[in-house]
């Protein structure tokens, strides 16, 4: 009786010593492969390549806007105005590639630009969010708060408040295209996630925004330039949510400003602090945010497809997430 | 100057008695059997350098911290308050720098907070407005009781704190700084205050830096150094000279010693026409007539007391602050920074007195925290060169000794001294021709200590000009080629080499004594 007692409790404390050694990144990668095994077994369907480009083609927007999170976090901030980002670029889009004015008539034309303008506006609207934090000191949170309540309103107004939908091919690749059989997202997903991972390692904005997160006093001090690297990286925030946007309509060949990027800001910050970067700043992975969008997204996709209730699994979803925070606590462990 | 009380304990006239009090924080002796006497209605001054242990005293007095040991006696009754609403309850006020007040209410309501007179279970405002303006009137104010708090300049929101204090029946009123953000005007109401105070027979513990005002208001002081009470005497018995010289821990006439600190004995011909002046510079709340010019490759030491000005200057030399008024000439020409970042660009670097707020960056490593300053130079097209980065800090962390057992180590993790190398190291590897060191030793080991005297001369020996904030007397002396002193704000005295002496640089801190030389003109 006793030995089983004393061995019981040597193997939970090997495991509680496991948890608390191991990165918070580790752990994400542990829990998505548990999850996937899972799903290996008692998911039909889930091993196909079918599923499979299926989910890499729904998680592929969560990355791209979470990898923009990744360096808003890691700076110290926060964005909450992606997902309404995401809804202009999404609204903007149509708008000029079913435009018959002149130029924009010509698909040659029309399509690239219905591309780059609202990813750039998504940009301008990221410079708005860097400017009123830096200009007037305004906490993050309520600055970004501003897009968040309102840009759904000029997504709203852009598309006269009704659903838009089009039939145009060429505009819906972004979405659809799978050159190779990989869809074209999951390509800029790819390489989006290669350039984040060099530029926050070996590039000086990197580094610049892991010392503004890690001690913004200390970085001014040592000539960072604080006011335009925070701009810098809500502008980057911007520029991935607007091509987000895009991805979303090109896949539902439609453009709904209610439901393009809903809840994505939740997602995005979920995914970045499951996958081990602390929401004080000062540290940032992207190959984590990486495992954590794909572990929220598979959260969200094992539930749906064992018919789990939409609402049970927001809240499931949302302990996910609170045990990943507690986690982060510094020096893991019950109070 | 008596060692004693200038009353002795027991007597019918004490008030507040603290003997043998001990308090001691992780690492840190803060309080090592500090004694405090008060007697009934008088002003008692305290001073002593930052971290001689005057606030966490009051903090014991006053409840927010718990004693580790001695007696507290207030008005004949052992006491031993655990939070700061007991020690209110029991006759013990303290009004802070930032006055903890609610903006948004009326003067009224933030007089009687928490004991606002009632009539039928609601609150009684005509009474509340009537009593609060008796309260205040007492002190010879008369102001509109009903408008917000906010509306009041900060030298009459004080007013408003000690009428609360008043209100609550209070034997001991602590006032911590309370000038520090006043102008003269205000600093006259307030004496008034006190004085008002005092004849009520309420007592008043005045702690400040400015020791002018120790003078006009105060009757006895104590002097704390290092946790410990040093000395306790009349202010009348006592010159600022002696306070000063106790503060520090010297005695007056004491000869210089020589080999305290890593400095040698310099004998440099320095270049006689300064490349970096500040002439008469204006900045509130603290700097009122500061100037300081540099030289090449001289150890310029900036004295004076604790709130003097020191750290204001040098952040206004760096570009961090901007000033009101004055003017910055570097090579001759209306200096261009407006920013670190541009001191940076002009071959200036800072190391701040605050290593942990504003110096490290906790997460980084020993690399990227050495790296930080320079990355501009280390960069192609915003990507940083590898190799070169990696060949700096391994020139840096073998040149300043560094100990770590990896570059990639958080800075964190490093000691005090070492951490001090990393971000001397920040800057070094820019070869700058300035260096503003704040507190350069501060909090490190004997060791490291003489390790960067040693640096900081054989820097200025190259050519490199330092300009050296310490509180520390010895260092001042031995390392300095020339010595400018800061006192309230303004630039008292300069001394070169042959004149740099510790009596000299105390008096001129204490009492600006010195005439300030005709080196100024701009």
């Amino acid at each position: 009786m006793s030995s089983v007692t004393s061995q019981l409790s040597s193997r939970s404390l090997s495991l509680t010593d496991l948890v608390r050694k191991s990165s918070q990144t580790e752990r994400a990668l542990f829990a998505l492969i548990v999850l996937s095994l899972y799903n290996a077994f008692f998911t039909t369907n889930f091993l196909t390549v079918a599923t499979l480009r299926v989910n890499l083609t729904q998680v592929a927007t969560i990355v791209i806007v979470a990898v923009g999170m990744t360096f808003v976090i890691g700076s110290g901030g926060i964005d909450l105005s992606v997902g309404a980002l995401m809804a202009i670029s999404g609204a903007l889009a149509p708008k000029i590639f079913t435009s018959q004015w002149g130029p924009l008539s010509n698909e040659w034309i029309g399509i690239p630009l219905a591309i780059v303008i609202p990813v750039l506006v998504a940009g301008a609207f990221g410079y708005f969010n860097g400017y009123l934090i830096t200009k007037f000191s305004i906490q993050p949170i309520i600055a970004t708060l501003v897009l968040f309540l309102g840009g759904r309103g000029i997504a709203k107004a852009l598309s006269d408040g009704n659903l838009v939908e089009f039939n145009t091919p060429h505009f819906s690749y972004i979405g659809r295209g799978r050159p190779l059989g990989v869809p074209v997202q999951v390509i800029l997903m790819i390489v989006i996630v290669i350039v984040a991972v060099w530029a926050l390692r070996s590039t000086t904005f990197g580094r610049y925004v892991l010392a503004i997160g890690g001690n913004e006093r200390a970085a001014e001090l040592a000539g960072v330039p604080v006011t335009r690297v925070k701009r810098q990286i809500y502008v980057l925030c911007g520029l991935l949510a607007g091509l987000a946007g895009l991805i979303v309509v090109a896949i539902n060949t439609s453009s709904d400003p209610y439901q393009v990027g809903d809840g994505m800001e939740l997602d995005a910050i979920a995914a970045v602090a499951v996958g081990g970067t602390p929401l004080t700043g000062g540290h940032a992975t992207v190959a984590g945010t990486v495992i954590g969008a794909f572990f929220i997204h598979q959260v969200r996709y094992t539930l749906i497809s064992h018919g789990v209730p939409d609402g049970t699994t927001r809240m499931v979803i949302a302990a996910a997430i609170l045990v990943a925070v507690l986690l982060q606590r510094p020096k893991a462990g019950w109070r | 100057m008596s060692e004693h009380p200038p009353t002795p304990p027991g007597s019918q006239d004490v008030l507040l008695e603290m003997r043998d009090i001990v308090k001691v924080f992780p690492g840190v002796v803060a309080l090592d059997h500090a004694r405090l006497t008060v007697m009934k209605g008088e002003v008692h001054a305290i001073v002593g350098q930052n971290g001689a242990g005057k606030s966490t005293l009051m903090k014991v007095l006053n409840g927010a911290y718990r004693k580790d040991g001695g007696t507290i006696v207030l008005d004949g009754r052992e006491v031993d308050f655990i939070t700061p609403h007991q020690a209110q309850v029991g006759g013990i006020s303290t009004i802070y720098q930032e006055i903890n007040l609610v903006p948004f209410r009326s003067v009224a309501e933030n007089i009687f907070m928490g004991r606002e007179p009632r009539r039928f279970g609601l609150i009684d405002w005509p009474r509340m407005n009537r009593e609060a303006r008796e309260i205040l009137a007492h002190f010879g104010i008369q102001l509109d009781v009903k408008q917000p708090l906010l509306n009041l300049n900060v030298a009459l929101q004080q007013m408003v704190a000690i009428a609360r204090a008043v209100s609550f029946g209070s034997k001991l009123v602590i006032m911590d700084e309370p000038t520090s953000s006043l102008d003269e005007r205000e600093v006259a109401t307030l004496f008034d205050a006190i004085h008002r105070l005092k004849a009520s027979g309420v007592s008043v513990i005045y702690i400040s830096h400015r020791l002018d005002e120790l003078h006009e208001v105060g009757d006895n002081i104590t002097i704390m150094r290092d946790g410990q009470t040093i000395e306790e005497t009349s202010l009348a018995s006592v010159s600022k000279l002696e306070i000063v010289a106790r503060m520090l821990g010297k005695n007056i006439g004491e000869l210089r010693r020589e080999g305290t600190t890593g400095f040698a004995e310099r004998k440099v011909d320095i270049e006689s026409a300064p490349f970096y002046r500040a002439a008469h510079i204006e900045a509130e709340p603290v700097l009122r007539d500061a100037s300081v010019e540099l030289r090449k490759g001289e150890i310029l030491g900036l004295s004076g007391l604790l709130g003097s000005g020191r750290t204001e200057l040098a952040r206004i030399l760096f570009g961090a602050d901007k000033p009101d008024q004055g003017s910055l000439t570097l090579d001759g020409k209306p200096s261009p920074i407006a920013s670190p970042r541009d001191a940076i660009r002009e071959g200036i670097g800072y190391c701040s007195e605050d290593r942990k707020a504003e110096g490290i960056i906790p997460e980084m490593s020993v690399r990227e925290n050495l790296t930080l300053a320079a990355l501009p130079t280390l960069t192609k097209n915003g990507i940083i060169d590898p190799n070169e980065q990696q060949a700096i800090v391994d020139r840096f962390v073998a040149l300043l000794s560094i100990k770590t057992s990896d570059v990639e180590q958080p800075i964190s993790q490093l000691s005090g001294g070492n951490q001090q190398k990393v971000l001397l190291a920040r800057w070094l590897c820019l070869n700058p021709r300035l260096l503003l060191l704040d507190e350069p030793t501060r909090g490190i080991d004997v060791g490291a200590k003489a390790e960067i005297h040693h640096l900081i001369e054989t820097l200025a020996d190259e050519g490199m000009s330092v300009l050296m904030i310490t509180s520390e007397i010895e260092e001042i002396v031995e390392g300095s080629n020339r010595v400018t002193v800061l006192r309230d704000g303004q630039t008292v005295a300069e001394f070169d080499r042959a004149q740099i002496g510790q009596d000299a640089i105390i008096a001129a801190m204490a009492e600006g004594s010195d005439p300030m030389p005709d080196t100024v003109e701009v």
